[in-house]
């Protein structure tokens, strides 16, 4: 029995009549997350896990009609059990779980399953059938642990003070951001941060999260004030006017994309981590094989060749076309559709 | 190799000037004499010949890595590149051997005289004791192709940095003919007399593009203009008794034009002469088209060097009477030039003519026939210049025409490599005939990343069939393809083939029935063509 289906909308549940993170606006959406290709505009009710509400309430409008829920905690919508289950993308991710007559779909959004310390540990959930991202979905990624690339990135810092450099790292505003914060190595300067990496750090100490301390980038700001200094922005302020005041800088790029060469080359930044919130080929496989499912849908990223994959290794894969972006914002490919961002720029 | 391997992290980390010197130079004062002299052929792109056939990497990396060869394919795809697709792939060794870079080298060279099963013995328990960035740098050096980013300007600079040595002197000394394995770093920069190596050219001086308004250039007078011919770029070199023709990429041609040997009896000893190699016919230079043809030919018939003969036209002096006369103005070179060419008399040699005209707006006009006489543009040379070394501006200029141009529809698309790696990049494009698109050029560059962004989104999004990596793609956007040159071609379904296509802009203003149709081409190609020649 499918519990889901896709159609022009987004992810769809016919028996609960509900969306999972929706490109167009519908009625009712559950979202995994609060990045803004799976959390979008214009839904007349939205479900969400709670810290992913708080988000979305800040990204979307705090008007919005949303209900947050538990992690684990059930919802029952005519029938058919929904849960959400953390996917370690960022903070708030959740894996969606349907359960109705005892068939169990579950629908990841963006995960990964490397504990990053911050977001809750992916969980691996038995089901039937089981959707899948595939933004890293080549046998060519596979992330060093998390410890050694910020043992890179504090040596680029720390090297980068020695030349009398400004360290200026790029990473999506919400999660990868605050990953970076929490691994960076005070004792080697202060830590800056661009006004839209600020208002979501506040908002997560709001929360309750204790992130290591950071000073906002204000206009005002002395060019001294960033002796020594690593600042955090997101990928819409490369190539913009707002570096200026921290000339002699150097620029790194936080993505998973980073792992190739031509990806590096590409860009104006001196330094690329391939850090990523998204699981590497190992990983998608061993998500994969955990769940149990016979049935895997595959969507945004190389879906052809990991449906093609899983086919081979017996299970039933489908390729499906979604309007994800998984990782692409990160590395300014694609046009950032966070209105925050587009405000910090013209600071 | 840790350290080579780094100096190649650094220069893929960086792409200021200043730093890839720094780089360079540090290398330098730490690697070992026998790795210098690799590290120095290496940087200046000399490889040795590929040992090892790349589809047997393939076989041993899919067996390494237990993956079906459809999945090895993919990945290629996608990274561009296979020295690092298959780093990517390999599962990281659990220890490392730092050995030497001459080490590496040597073992690459010996390996030609390996079996199969034994290349595959010993590159397998090399991978095993490599980090990923050294496993790179051995798979690059393996597979060849090994873009470092680096100029020989710079390199040159750096090598003149660490040894001290005036940097004329060392681009001198490293052009030419040389090989690390007949000698060694020290030998190369401070051995032996420069005039004992008979062959060894000149470094070119190379020409920027002008690009401000020629008025700026002052007074017309101070100034000698001749045509920027399309052929090969040489230097014919009398030395020893011998004759020497190199091409602008340094590389010996002396075999593949036999016609210059004629001038051992007739050149005086000690002479380096600068100009263009082109191939003639009755009516005057052929297009570059049937220079390549001749180029790629192993064997030279005795009737291709009847129809296709090939002459030098001489622009410039460098050595006179064994002495290196760069220094002296371009307006006494040519005299001695000049003299000397014509009382040779030949037929395989002539004088590059300069243009007369009396003020820029003259020129300006002229410059409009190039392409009627057969010259991509004009030369600029200031008469007070030395002959300079490598690219340099202010004393030489090109002012090449405006390309011929096209709007043509994007009809395939294939994956890119190096920096376009992952991005559909690669375009085939069609123009109209009879109602259907035929297609009939690839080209790509020309787009800023930006728009590189946008059309791969496209793309992806308008994909209608895919054959392997190359899509199909809902005709739609079209592109202004300009190129240099065109001519007839049977291998073509559109029976033409352009030179140098590229992208000049996306026409976002056009619609896909805007775009240009065959016949237009055809009519250029009566304009401008010329024919294949027949084999």
């Amino acid at each position: 029995m499918n519990l889901i289906e896709f159609n022009q909308n987004g992810i769809y549940c016919r028996q609960g009549d509900f969306y999972i993170d929706p490109w167009r606006p519908v009625n009712k959406a559950f979202i995994t997350h609060a990045h803004s290709d799976h959390g979008r505009w214009g839904m007349k009710h939205y479900i969400a896990e709670h810290l992913t509400a708080r988000i979305l309430k800040y990204r979307l409008s705090a008007d919005i009609d949303i209900m947050g829920l538990s992690y684990g905690e059930v919802l029952n919508v005519n029938g058919v059990k929904v849960s959400f289950h953390p996917a370690g993308h960022i903070l708030g991710s959740a894996q969606i779980r349907l359960e109705y007559k005892g068939e169990v779909w579950v629908a990841s959004g963006d995960y990964k399953t490397e504990d990053d310390g911050l977001s809750l540990p992916f969980e691996p959930i038995p089901c039937n059938a089981f959707i899948t991202e595939s933004t890293f979905g080549l046998p060519i990624y596979h992330w060093q642990p998390q410890k050694a690339i910020f043992d890179d990135v504090n040596h680029w810092w720390a090297s980068n003070v020695n030349q009398n450099k400004t360290s200026i790292i790029f990473g999506y505003a919400l999660g990868k951001a605050q990953r970076i914060l929490q691994n960076l190595d005070l004792s080697i300067g202060p830590v800056f941060s661009h006004g839209a990496v600020d208002n979501l750090n506040r908002l997560f100490n709001d929360e309750g999260f204790k992130l290591p301390a950071t000073t906002r980038v204000v206009p005002e700001m002395p060019k001294e004030t960033f002796k020594n200094a690593i600042v955090i922005a997101p990928p819409s302020a490369i190539n913009s006017p707002w570096l200026r005041r921290f000339e002699p800088y150097s620029l790194a790029i936080a993505s998973g994309w980073m792992a190739l060469r031509g990806a590096r080359r590409r860009r104006a930044a001196d330094r690329g981590f391939a850090l990523s919130d998204h699981a590497d080929w190992q990983s998608l496989n061993q998500a994969i094989d955990a769940t149990g499912a016979e049935c895997v849908y595959v969507t945004h990223g190389y879906t052809s060749v990991l449906a093609r994959w899983l086919n081979e290794k017996g299970l039933d894969a489908k390729e499906v076309k979604t309007e994800y972006q998984g990782e692409l914002s990160e590395i300014a490919e694609s046009q950032s559709e966070d209105p925050q961002d587009l405000e910090e720029n013209s600071i | 190799m840790r350290l080579f391997a780094e100096l190649i992290q650094q220069l893929d980390q960086t792409n200021k000037t200043l730093q890839k010197v720094k780089a360079i130079t540090a290398y330098f004062e730490k690697a070992t004499e026998a790795d210098q002299t690799w590290a120095l052929a290496i940087l200046m792109g000399r490889r040795p010949r590929r040992t090892i056939r790349l589809n047997l990497l393939w076989e041993w990396t899919a067996m390494e890595v237990g993956l079906p060869p459809w999945l090895l394919e993919e990945s290629y795809h996608v990274v561009g590149d296979f020295a690092e697709t298959i780093a990517l792939l390999l599962p990281e060794a659990e220890s490392s051997v730092n050995r030497s870079l001459a080490y590496y080298m040597e073992l690459i060279m010996a390996l030609e005289n390996n079996t199969d099963e034994e290349k595959k013995s010993i590159i397998c328990t090399e991978w095993d004791q490599m980090t990923y960035y050294e496993r790179f740098v051995f798979l690059k050096l393996i597979t060849g192709g090994f873009r470092i980013g680096v100029s020989h300007s710079l390199v040159i600079k750096a090598i003149s940095n660490y040894t001290k040595v005036d940097a004329n002197a060392i681009a001198h000394r490293l052009s030419g003919d040389w090989s690390p394995l007949t000698t060694s770093f020290h030998d190369l920069l401070f051995e032996g007399d420069l005039e004992a190596l008979i062959s060894r050219p000149y470094p070119f001086y190379l020409a920027y593009a002008l690009e401000q308004p020629v008025e700026m250039l002052g007074n017309p007078e101070e100034w000698q203009v001749e045509w920027k011919w399309d052929g090969i770029r040489s230097q014919l070199i009398k030395r020893g008794s011998e004759v020497f023709l190199w091409s602008r990429g340094e590389d010996l041609i002396t075999d593949k034009f036999p016609e210059f040997k004629a001038l051992k009896e007739l050149l005086p000893e000690g002479t380096a002469i600068d100009g263009e190699l082109l191939i003639f016919s009755d009516e005057g230079p052929l297009s570059f088209n049937v220079l390549q043809t001749r180029i790629g030919r192993k064997n030279l018939s005795p009737k291709m060097l009847k129809e296709l003969p090939a002459k030098i036209l001489a622009y410039d002096l460098l050595e006179y009477e064994g002495k290196d006369i760069r220094e002296k103005p371009f307006t006494e070179r040519r005299q001695l030039l000049e003299t000397l060419v014509n009382a040779l008399n030949s037929n395989v040699l002539a004088i590059a003519e300069p243009i007369r005209f009396k003020n820029w707006d003259e020129l300006i006009e002229i410059r409009l026939r190039s392409r009627e006489n057969a010259a991509e543009g004009l030369m600029l040379k200031r008469k007070s210049s030395p002959y300079e070394t490598g690219r340099r501006k202010g004393n030489w200029w090109k002012w090449k025409i405006d390309p011929l141009t096209v709007d043509a529809v994007l009809i395939y698309a294939q994956r890119g490599h190096g920096r376009r790696a992952n991005l559909y990049t690669d375009y085939t494009f069609a123009v109209w005939d009879n109602g259907i698109l035929l297609p009939f050029t690839k080209a790509y560059s020309g787009l800023t990343d930006k728009e590189l962004v946008q059309v791969d989104a496209f793309i992806k999004k308008n994909t209608r069939e895919k054959f392997g990596p190359v899509r199909n793609v809902t005709p739609t956007l079209v592109f202004e393809i300009a190129f240099e040159g065109i001519n007839a071609s049977k291998r073509h379904k559109s029976g033409i083939a352009l030179r140098f296509p590229r992208i000049l802009r996306w026409r976002t203003d056009k619609k896909a029935e805007e775009a240009d149709n065959l016949d237009y081409l055809r009519e250029l190609l009566k304009k401008y063509g010329s024919n294949e020649p027949s084999p």
